[in-house]
């Protein structure tokens, strides 16, 4: 039976690749057509000021060296090929190549992300409960206000606000950057990492909370109102004993898939987030490749983001087919 | 002594209307109910009468915006929510009507070692799984892998595993083919037989009569009349209200004649007798009160021209 299982489970894992697969071709094709028919003129990118000094015959020379007088149908197929070599290219700010870029931004993304990620969940499903199993009282209310507020909150405008109050006021926290400025890289602790992903950190996770801590407290209520929950009180369940016996597994697995789902507003509010706080993560290098015309880079961060949300989703998907036991048993049967 | 005794029970329920406008909603009144221990209360009327509210005001389990008025008494002591709140699932049980009321995501061997109160869980459990030919790998499944008979057997026996007193069953039968509801209803007896009280809440007159020891009739949130089984036969002459000798002849084995019209809506109550509108021995007196329940031949009756 398990090794049906598993047979099973790699036939979904196939279908989700083949998916995925063309969903980035379609990503990929759209992108580059975008930024083909932009004002973005890649030569005068590439050389910038120079441009006085470049004639019209060396330009034309360019073109062609780069293969920018071909077909746009060719042009896409020869990036797509170097792509599918693993070569994303050279990003024109950085002058280094784009998978280095991206992979060293990521890493700072990543902890700013996962941070942001596991506190706005547990904080919001704690929330969603208490709210929910106190529906009407004045902790729901007060739980129920903040979450309206916070979710009609844009992310740049809350950053900015604690940025002025923990970081201008309070000076609690650096105002920006993610390391101590002035100082080489071989003397920076973690301790400066921390503190300066402190602040990013909780604004993002900030506006998260809202999302999962409604959804949560839906969702108990109609938990709560079911008729299981009814019976579970018929036999004398009630109190914290019924919560975690009906209310906790019934509630925690939508809870976690929303989280999953959330990657792409995650990845949204970072972009914004890293904005205002000058933090070197992937969010930032999307602004700073868009606003100057970095097309390398840019193409290479929209296929990132992609493969990120598409994993989101994925691993979201995944758990309702791995965990929840009307999804898992019945396929056994 | 009965084991419990609800007396002059009334519920209704807080409605916003239009707006903001409130409005209470009358959907059980004066209702009397007995149970003695050992025997086996069928309550029998057509859906939406009330039956399965009382059930639940009896547990204490009504949503909070329902309003309760009137006594219920537990061997002779008055029930108050706190009272109900230690007695559910130990002295009183509830076995509901579907599959809907087991939790999902839960075997369904767990949710029923959850109502062992005292003693080993999973050898009680065990236990009556087997005096229900309910197969051990029954207790590893989920509820959406069960029949709806093996659903009804693991519903049966969270109250069997419980050593409640009082056992009361909400519609038990629907959808379950005659062998197993045979079955069913068999437990039952054996359950007053060893002592319990049963209330058999259900609309299918045919099985309680096969099992009941007493009948209440209800109607549009009241009861009617409490008889004896042995009044529901030949045409009904034995029995003391006239809405409980229509039901009588509407039975297919019977004269097959539904009376005209329907039960009012507990928004729109006649007032005096709530029957008296299909009632065809109604008199002018009969829409002013609303009559008491009175003792007749071994039973008891809402009705004033009842003998």
């Amino acid at each position: 039976m398990r090794k049906m299982l598993l047979g099973k489970l790699g036939i979904f894992l196939l279908l989700k690749g083949l998916r995925m697969l063309t969903l980035l071709i379609a990503i990929c094709f759209i992108s580059f057509l975008l930024v083909k028919n932009s004002p973005i003129d890649p030569i005068q990118a590439y050389i910038g000021a120079d441009m006085l000094k470049v004639g019209p015959e060396q330009r034309e020379k360019i073109a062609e060296y780069w293969g920018l007088d071909q077909p746009v149908m060719v042009q896409f197929l020869n990036w797509g090929s170097a792509l599918l070599a693993g070569d994303l290219g050279t990003s024109m700010i950085f002058r280094r190549p784009v998978a280095e870029i991206i992979g060293e931004r990521f890493v700072n993304s990543l902890i700013l992300m996962v941070t942001a990620w596991v506190l706005s969940g547990v904080i919001g499903f704690v929330m969603g409960v208490v709210s929910a199993m106190k529906k009407d009282s004045w902790i729901d209310r007060l739980i129920k206000w903040y979450c309206y507020t916070l979710a009609s909150t844009p992310t740049f405008w809350l950053g900015l606000l604690m940025l002025i109050v923990f970081a201008v006021w309070l000076g609690w926290f650096p105002i920006g950057l993610g390391v101590p400025a002035g100082v080489l890289a071989a003397d920076v602790t973690i301790a400066d990492r921390i503190e300066h992903l402190i602040l990013p950190a909780i604004t993002l996770s900030i506006i998260g909370v809202a999302n999962v801590a409604l959804h949560t407290r839906q969702k108990l209520i109609d938990v709560l109102a079911s008729d299981y929950v009814l019976f579970a009180r018929a036999r004398g369940e009630r109190g914290f004993i019924l919560f975690w016996r009906h209310g906790l597994r019934n509630v925690a697995l939508p809870a976690i898939t929303l989280q999953f789902a959330a990657f792409g507003e995650l990845f949204g509010g970072a972009v914004l987030a890293e904005q205002i706080f000058s933090y070197p993560g992937l969010g930032q290098a999307t602004v700073e490749a868009g606003l100057r015309g970095d097309v390398p880079l840019l193409l290479g961060l929209v296929i990132f983001s992609t493969f990120f949300v598409f994993a989101g989703n994925l691993i979201a998907d995944l758990i309702y087919y791995v965990v929840d036991p009307r999804t898992r048993e019945s396929r056994m049967i | 002594m009965p084991i419990l005794e609800v007396e002059n029970l009334s519920i209704s329920f807080n409605q916003y209307t239009a707006g903001l406008k409130r409005k209470n909603i009358q959907v059980i009144s004066s209702l009397h109910v007995t149970l003695e221990a050992g025997e086996i209360l069928a309550v029998v009327g057509a859906s939406g009468s009330g039956k399965s509210l009382l059930a639940h005001a009896i547990l204490g389990i009504l949503p909070d915006n329902a309003l309760v008025s009137g006594t219920i008494k537990y061997n002779g002591e008055l029930l108050t929510p706190s009272t109900q709140a230690s007695l559910r699932g130990k002295e009183i049980a509830l076995i509901p009507q579907s599959t809907n009321y087991l939790d999902p995501l839960m075997r369904v061997g767990n949710q029923v070692r959850t109502s062992v109160q005292t003693g080993d869980a999973t050898l009680a459990q065990r236990a009556v799984f087997k005096r229900l030919h309910l197969q051990q790998t029954v207790e590893k499944m989920y509820p959406f892998q069960l029949s709806g008979g093996m659903a009804r057997r693991a519903l049966l026996s969270t109250a069997i595993v419980s050593d409640a007193k009082v056992i009361i069953a909400d519609e038990p039968t629907p959808g379950l083919d005659p062998v197993v509801m045979k079955e069913a209803l068999n437990n039952f007896r054996e359950f007053a037989d060893n002592g319990c009280a049963v209330m058999l809440i259900t609309h299918d007159i045919e099985s309680a009569l096969m099992i009941a020891d007493k009948i209440a009739v209800f109607y549009a949130g009241t009861t009617v009349e409490l008889a004896p089984v042995e009044d529901f036969t030949g045409n009904g002459e034995a029995l003391r209200h006239p809405y409980s000798k229509a039901l009588w002849r509407a039975l297919p084995q019977n004269d097959f004649t539904p009376i005209p019209g329907s039960q009012p809506h507990p928004s729109d109550l006649p007032t005096g007798c709530l029957f008296a509108p299909r009632c065809t021995m109604a008199t002018s007196a009969c829409s002013e009160e609303q009559p008491d329940m009175r003792n007749i031949r071994n039973g008891m009756v809402r009705c004033m021209h009842a003998t």
